[in-house]
């Protein structure tokens, strides 16, 4: 059954396809249904059928030759409309990039194409990246395939990368790209089930990604499993000459460091992610979470991670002040939508109607916040303040690692999906919340990645997030690989739409 | 710090995003409740520690001085709201 | 190192109303870098080309892109400072200064304002002979220039070119120590020159290349000197800022009219308000550029996409002993070694290859006649069609030519003036002209005693007058020189009419 065919792992197409067992074109051709059938999700913004059959025919081709094929070649997946994609819209979830057809295509997703993935189409996001629950699309909110036991509410699948975590939930591809800035990739992995991994900043090259916070943004896989994330991060990294903060380093084999063994590896439980109102679950699954490394061997220790709570207002610096400058050039000058002009209006009318009208409320918000924290008078008391704080905090981390920790345990998320909607009245801080325990690894440059561990009483899934030290991508996976086995992870949403 | 409806206003002028005068009020709150949970820094000791700068030191790659760009006026112009001539047309700058 | 030694003009005064005043002045110099890129991206930096072409995706700020820098437009920068005998950075870091303005694609600029590429330095600038300002530079910067914005092209509409956004620039930032018009103009002429001879930038202002922000502000007879002494900049007076000039000329009619506006506010009892103006050479006046609420609150912060340049010391050593040999270091070396005017070293080298075709013209010749023909015959023509030492039709070699056939008295200096216009007029070589139209110099005394023989048999009644008052003598120089068509060695004539006259 076709159906069938969309909940095949990366890894298990990889393997059908070259046994001669599926074509490309047929996995292509199921997902494409798929998709047409989930409408109701809102995951896919854009979908390309035409382009997805052409590259499938050509994959087919390709895995027919004589040399070997790459690991994602044939492999359908959906590319977050953050990403450039050429000739294809890519809006970043917002008005102001309506109408935008790049001339070029992003390193990562060109990467992926020229190693034979099948792109079916863009993903919904929260506009400009910014936001923790996909509701503040152009494209309206991306909705959880998960639901709450005997509830019909429609959750949020988290964000920004909301529509990418659940289409992979769903099955309506077998991966997705999406993008990590305070945890954009690990939060919606954790509310959907699936597992998504930000690599070291600079892992990944940044080239034709719509840039939201440059210090902090990375692109990152989110698939089904670790071992998908492994073999779909590899096609994605690498030096790119053309993003100066892009590392010249060679990727290693991710794929081959997943042995599960994890004998003699020091776990870390830093005490401050220990929060004030944390849901009893949450505790418990971190709990079990630290129980399950043990038994597999690893030496499970609690660290101190002493600025930890700093992380959040510094991030709210740090991002909003570069996201203020990296969106200065939506302007409807050059590409996008301009406003439509009243008799007499100059260009200063221009741009300062074209973004009303272009941005929405939260981006508007974070621009003006991070306009703010840089101007005249306040650059010290805030940004360069921001600036020592997350200083101290990368500090706290090269600390423990250099006592011998090799990575740490935490929750990814102090919740389970919410309801959309169910932020809107609150203040924007409270949204922000969402964020404490990703931004600390967004901060500090580290890779982190989120492994579906277990469900809360509602029957929905949470996730926790395992962080590395820099550069170890392979054996991070690996204790991702280790816990995913221990927790044994299974359940899938139920299908309703 | 607490900001007030006319410096809302100046900051919206800066970030050039046009915001009605009634929802000034409003928005000078958020603003004060995004700063009010940022001052939380203000408790950090930053005594002699220097600002980040940059999140994984390494040598800046500079490239050849070499033309391998450019000579794509179309493409630079397909997007445009407004190109005629070749030029990108806005509404008229008073210097 | 060969030095001349200096003393500092004295600072132009001007007479007010009520007062005398003087004049400060510190200029914001951007020069364009001579690179086939642009400082972050790979377009072209040609000047001219059709509009939006030499656009990258970069340089139009399309989303998701990247800033990449060029390795040879920090090394003109580097070689500049040191060409300005300024401090190299070793370590440099780039900021981003942020306004919206159409031809600014990024909404940004990136440039360097907490850590240039380049420190302290100095320029001395030629004022006359023996007078030189030692202007004092604070730090050159690298950054991006940006596009064009064309706005009497539609009365409604501003069109907008990017082919000049990205192109390198280095900002070079002079202290307040120029004290008038002339010495602003000498100062950018001198960086000019010093950047022509380096091949850091080719100096051309028409073309924008080359451009000054000027800061003016007056002050009394005194303050000057105060400010000296104590580094405490308010006693200079409140500065304003007139920008992008890119002409010598107007650029000293904007400080006039400047100092004058500001000396009359002053003198009526008022304060001049620092802001940023333009100058408008059909009005001869400048005029305030933003009214007071738009006041330029750039939010510098580093710039996320670009880490701290690091250069090494290595490299700038080889920079440094790569160096072409410097303005001023040519012109003491020219008056040692030639033994000219310091005004004459000073026009020879004014351009590097004025200066190269000179010494190819006096190698192993009379490097004080080669001067005198290169300045006063070869300049002079090239000037009055227009022409530069490239285009000279007379080449080096064919003018040292010339230098030698006087050198070796073949020819007089008149008939030399002669061979340079026929080799100038058609390319031919002075040797060849000379044999062909038989302008050798008559220095056979037989020869020349005839003609003079001739020429005072017939006409006895000047002999009378010569013996008589010696001085008269000439006229028979004079007769003999025309009957043998010039060609006659002068001298030799004049020692054979005396002998003659029996003077």
């Amino acid at each position: 059954m076709t159906n069938d065919l969309t909940k095949l792992t990366i890894a298990e197409a990889r393997d059908r396809l070259r046994a001669g067992d599926v074509t490309s074109v047929e996995l292509t051709e199921a997902c494409l249904s798929a998709i047409d059938a989930a409408d109701a999700l809102n995951a896919f913004v854009h979908k390309t059928p035409e382009i997805a059959l052409d590259r499938a025919r050509a994959a087919d081709e390709r895995l027919q030759g004589r040399e070997e094929a790459p690991a994602m070649c044939g492999i359908p997946i959906g590319i977050k409309d953050l990403f450039c994609t050429e000739g294809v819209p890519s809006q970043a979830a917002s008005r102001i990039l309506d109408g935008f057809r790049p001339e070029y295509e992003s390193t990562v997703s060109r990467q992926l194409k020229d190693a034979g993935a099948v792109m079916l189409g863009k993903l919904n996001m929260d506009e400009f990246a910014m936001g923790s629950s996909n509701e503040t699309s152009v494209y309206g909110d991306a909705v959880n395939p998960w639901r709450r036991e005997g509830d019909a509410t429609r959750l949020t699948p988290g964000g920004s990368s909301g529509g990418s975590a659940s289409a992979v939930a769903a099955d309506l591809c077998l991966g997705a790209t999406g993008t990590d800035t305070g945890g954009s990739i690990r939060q919606p992995a954790a509310f959907t089930g699936i597992t998504g991994i930000k690599p070291t900043y600079g892992r990944c090259s940044r080239w034709g990604i719509v840039a939201f916070a440059s210090s902090l943004d990375q692109a990152g896989p989110m698939t089904r499993d670790v071992r998908d994330a492994a073999i779909m991060l590899q096609a994605m990294c690498g030096h790119d000459m053309k993003d100066s903060t892009s590392a010249d380093l060679a990727v290693p084999d991710f794929e081959a460091a997943l042995t599960g063994d994890i004998k003699g590896r020091k776990i870390g439980l830093p005490r401050e992610y220990r929060m004030e109102g944390m849901p009893a679950e949450i505790e418990k699954l971190w709990a079990d979470g630290a129980e399950m490394l043990r038994d597999a061997g690893a030496e499970v220790v609690d660290i101190s991670l002493p600025h930890t709570k700093y992380a959040l207002p510094a991030y709210y610096v740090i991002a909003p002040a570069e996201a203020s400058s990296n969106l200065a050039r939506y302007d409807g000058v050059r590409y996008g939508r301009r406003a439509k002009l009243a008799q007499g209006d100059g260009v200063v009318e221009m741009y300062e109607k074209t973004r009303a009208e272009g941005f929405g409320h939260e981006v508007q918000r974070r621009v003006m916040v991070g306009t703010y924290v840089l101007s005249a008078g306040f650059y010290d008391a805030y940004y360069n303040r921001a600036r020592k704080v997350r200083t101290l905090i990368k500090r706290d981390f090269e600390q423990v690692f250099a006592d011998g920790v090799d990575a740490i345990l935490t929750p990814a998320t102090p919740s389970a999906a919410f309801g959309l909607g169910e932020m809107s009245e609150s203040d924007p801080v409270q949204m922000y919340l969402n964020d404490v325990f990703t931004v600390t690894v967004n901060l500090a440059g580290l890779p982190g990645i989120s492994v579906p561990a277990g469900l809360d009483t509602q029957g929905l899934p949470l996730g926790l997030q395992l962080i590395g030290r820099p550069w170890e991508e392979a054996a991070l996976l690996n204790g991702a690989y280790a816990l995913e086995r221990a927790a044994g992870f299974v359940s899938k949403p139920a299908k309703w739409w | 710090m607490s900001i007030d409806k006319a410096q809302a206003a100046h900051v919206a002028k800066l970030a050039r995003i046009k915001v009605e005068d009634d929802a000034l009020p409003a928005l000078a709150e958020e603003f004060n409740t995004i700063l009010g949970f940022i001052e939380q820094l203000n408790e950090v000791d930053i005594e002699g520690v220097e600002p980040m700068v940059s999140v994984t030191p390494m040598r800046l790659k500079r490239r050849e001085d070499v033309v391998t760009d450019g000579q794509m006026p179309d493409k630079v112009l397909s997007n445009a709201p407004d190109a005629r001539e070749g030029f990108f047309a806005v509404p008229k700058v008073v210097e | 190192m060969l030095d001349l030694t200096y003393e500092p003009p004295k600072p132009k005064v001007i007479p007010g109303a009520k007062h005398d005043w003087e004049l400060v002045i510190g200029l914001e110099v951007h020069a364009q870098v001579a690179s086939k890129a642009k400082l972050f991206s790979g377009a072209s930096t040609q000047f001219g080309a059709e509009p939006n072409s030499n656009v990258a995706f970069v340089d139009a700020a399309m989303p998701g892109m990247l800033p990449v820098i060029n390795e040879v437009c920090v090394a003109q920068a580097v070689r500049t400072g040191l060409g300005l005998k300024a401090k190299i950075n070793l370590t440099s870091a780039f900021d981003r200064k942020n306004y919206f303005y159409p031809d600014l694609p990024q909404g940004y600029q990136i440039s360097q304002l907490y850590h240039p590429l380049v420190g302290e330095g100095e320029v001395l600038v030629d004022m006359g002979p023996g007078i030189a300002r030692r202007v004092r530079i604070e730090r050159i910067h690298m950054e991006q220039d940006a596009g064009k914005s064309i706005h009497d092209m539609d009365p409604n509409v501003t069109f907008v070119d990017l082919n000049r956004t990205g192109v390198a620039l280095m900002e070079i930032v002079s202290r307040p120590d120029i004290r008038g018009p002339e010495e602003a103009a000498a100062y950018v002429g001198k960086l000019r020159q010093i950047m022509r001879y380096l091949g850091t930038c080719d100096g051309n202002m028409q073309n924008g290349n080359l451009r000054a922000d000027v800061n003016v502000s007056v002050c009394r007879p005194g303050d000057y000197e105060r400010y000296q002494e104590t580094g405490d900049h308010s006693v200079l007076g409140t500065r304003c800022e007139i920008k992008n000039m890119n002409s010598m000329r107007f650029i000293q009619a904007a400080i006039d009219y400047e100092a004058r506006r500001q000396i009359q506010i002053l003198e009526g009892g008022g304060t001049v308000d620092q802001e940023t103006r333009l100058y408008d050479p059909d009005r001869g006046e400048t005029r305030s550029m933003r009214s007071k609420e738009e006041a330029h609150d750039y939010r510098y912060f580093p710039d996320p996409d670009l880490l701290p340049l690091e250069i090494e010391q290595d490299w700038v050593d080889d920079i440094a002993g790569a160096l072409p040999e410097l303005p001023d270091q040519k012109k003491a070396r020219f008056v040692a070694d030639y033994g000219m005017t310091e005004y004459d070293a000073s026009v020879l080298t004014a351009e590097v290859e004025n200066a190269a075709f000179f010494e190819e013209v006096a190698r192993g010749r009379d490097g004080k006649l080669a001067a005198n023909w290169v300045i006063n015959e070869l300049f002079g023509r090239l000037k009055k069609e227009d022409h530069s030492i490239a285009e000279s039709p007379i080449s080096a070699a064919q003018l040292g030519q010339i230098i030698e056939l006087i050198q070796a008295d073949a020819i007089s200096g008149k008939i030399a003036k002669e061979v340079f216009e026929i080799a100038y007029t058609s390319g031919r070589d002075p040797a060849e002209i000379v044999e062909t139209e038989g302008l050798k110099q008559v220095t056979d005394t037989g020869a020349i005693e005839a003609a003079v023989d001739e020429v005072i048999a017939a006409n006895p009644a000047q002999v009378e007058k010569a013996q008589a008052n010696p001085k008269l003598a000439g006229w028979f120089v004079g007769q003999v020189m025309k009957a043998t068509g010039g060609k006659a060695n002068p001298k030799a004539v004049n020692e054979i009419v005396q002998t003659k006259l029996g003077l």
